[in-house]
């Protein structure tokens, strides 16, 4: 039993990482650069959520739509404003752009909202008529408790790994991002407006971040302007793990990321999980160095 | 018979590398007109010129009429001019359909099945392999992928950037056939190619480009018979 609940916040955990690892896996797909600052995007969407429904009192439903909104104008201005001028650019200056980018925001963050952290109250919980609260559903006499954020997250990302499955393979728009991210020259000559096409990316994948924002503040009940980093680099890792440029290496890389992380602190050592997750990605790496899922191409850098 | 395409004084730079050096051409319409030259020509990039991909520094190109200087490559291909580029560059983890699919991408989706209809028809081995990934097709079925993806924007002017390459002679002898017969369907074609026999047998007019530069022009027939070109390209 206490397998089984390790394993569903691994699960839970891992739904989180894979919504994030989506948008490097996409952007890398189309733009061939690593956008570090997508970590970071995630703690925007979770100050816009938080602003959202404890200064304005929205509900979580509609506070998740709004905040996805913004971050996805963010993500393209971003792109627009950092990236684009530097398409022709060697891709050392694109990832020192990138960093920078990553402080720009956490350095606002800091600015704005302040050092000090803010409680983020689960908005995934009901208060029982007798003042208790109900986080989550009770199996198994209560030998068992499933919250009900991380419900919510699993679900999140079926629903998000089935949406952009038929995005991708359905939509003119989706099949015109994946021969992009084939041959961006030979896309042009179909009359595939690339820079439309970059910029669609980067806000879906700036979306998705502010949903992992919503669900990783309501799970952590905390937010702070470095919110984003850690699980910005293990979805990064979950990325590189499944394959980068590879979006179902995504969803399993950080699945298998977020169950690995989540056993290795129950069964071996919190302090070593770090460790132990990366040991994996190595080991992974040495076998198959595209990744899982990912197809090798020899790439000058 | 109306001119469909001029390019007037075309210079195109790769950094400090003068590519193309001011030449001019035109072709009008139902005309085949190829593009001839040794390797490094520049024909590719006089193509590339033309579908917007790199930018010409002086003069003109006209389209129908219309000044394309300052038209973005992906909007080119809406006002019916479309490139099989040199090395086919067809999408090669999409399937034979989904490669078709782009070629259309411009269009609504009105009439594409119809225009599918036609590809297949010209193309019948494309039909078979409607659901293989581009990738795993043979070279020559990939070219025939890579013309049809072109004709599935229904372009008014067709331009085919060494279709013979690394095609076995009995390829050859098939791909110049489909270029005949699109032809005659009323598709106006600029050729360019290496294979300059071939090119020259089915042309109307020939420009022959040596390092940046136009230096002989004329008809095909004029070209073939030329002692220049006969030298030169067509191996005495
Ligand atoms: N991306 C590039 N960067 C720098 N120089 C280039 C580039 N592409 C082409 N060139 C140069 O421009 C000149 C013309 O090249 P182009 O590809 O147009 O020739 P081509 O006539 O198509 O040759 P081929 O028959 O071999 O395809 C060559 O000298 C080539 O080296
Ligand atoms: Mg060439």
């Amino acid at each position: 039993m206490e397998f089984l609940s390790y394993l569903i916040s691994g699960i839970s955990l891992g739904s989180v990482y894979a919504i994030i690892a989506l948008g490097y896996t996409m952007v890398y797909g189309i733009a061939k650069m690593l956008n570090f600052a997508h970590g970071d995007v995630i703690m925007v969407g979770g100050y816009l959520s938080y602003y959202a429904m404890f200064s304005f009192g929205l509900p979580w439903f509609v506070a998740l739509p709004a905040s996805m909104i913004v971050c996805a104008c963010i993500g393209m201005l971003i792109e627009r404003l950092a990236y684009k001028p530097l398409r022709q650019a060697p891709s050392l200056a694109v990832l020192i752009t990138a960093i920078g980018v990553s402080y720009f925001l956490q350095n606002s963050a800091l600015l704005i909202f302040g050092a000090n952290p803010k409680t983020y109250s689960n908005p995934f919980q009901s208060v029982n008529p007798d003042g208790s609260i109900n986080a989550g559903i009770s199996l198994f006499g209560g030998q068992l408790t499933i919250t009900y954020v991380s419900i919510v997250t699993i679900i999140s990302c079926i629903i998000i790994m089935l949406a952009l499955n038929f995005f991708t393979s359905k939509t003119k728009m989706g099949k015109a991002m994946r021969a992009c991210s084939e041959d961006k020259g030979a896309a042009q000559l179909m009359g595939i407006n690339v820079n439309r096409t970059i910029s669609i990316t980067f806000a879906i994948g700036s979306a998705l971040a502010a949903v992992a924002g919503v669900l990783l503040c309501s799970s952590y009940t905390l937010i702070q302007p470095t919110t984003g980093s850690m699980p910005g680099i293990r979805a990064f890792t979950a990325a590189v793990f499944g394959g980068i440029g590879s979006i179902p290496g995504a969803f399993l890389g950080g699945l298998l990321i977020g169950i690995i992380e989540s056993l290795a602190k129950a069964y071996i050592s919190t302090q070593l999980s770090n460790s132990i997750v990366f040991a994996v990605l190595i080991i992974v790496l040495l076998v198959r160095p595209a990744g899982l899922l990912g197809k090798y191409v020899p790439e000058k850098v | 018979m109306g001119e469909i395409l001029r390019v007037d004084n075309m210079n195109v730079y790769y950094g400090a590398i003068h590519a193309v050096k001011g030449i001019s051409f035109n072709v009008n319409e139902g005309e085949i007109v190829t593009l001839i030259g040794a390797n490094g020509a520049g024909k590719s990039t006089t193509l590339q010129t033309v579908s917007g991909l790199l930018k010409s520094t002086t003069g003109d190109i006209r389209f129908m009429g219309e000044s394309l200087m300052h038209v973005p490559a992906h909007k080119i291909v809406e006002k019916g001019l479309a490139q099989v580029p040199e090395g086919r560059r067809i999408f090669l983890q999409m399937t034979v359909q989904e490669n078709l699919e782009m070629g259309a991408f411009v269009r609504g989706n009105e009439g594409i099945e119809e225009s599918l209809e036609n590809v297949f028809e010209q193309f019948p081995r494309l039909k078979e392999r409607r659901t293989q990934i581009g990738g795993t097709l043979s070279g020559g079925e990939q070219q025939m992928l890579a013309m049809g993806r072109a004709l599935m924007s229904n372009p008014k002017l067709l331009m085919l950037d060494e279709p013979s390459m690394g095609l076995a002679p009995i390829l050859v002898e098939q791909i110049f056939d489909i270029i005949k017969e699109l032809h005659k369907r009323g598709t106006t074609i600029l050729l360019v190619e290496q294979n300059a026999q071939m090119a020259l047998s089915v042309a109307d007019r020939a420009y022959v480009l040596e390092t940046g530069r136009i230096t002989l022009s004329g008809t095909g027939a004029e070209l073939a018979a030329s002692d220049e070109v006969r030298k030169a390209y067509l191996g005495g």
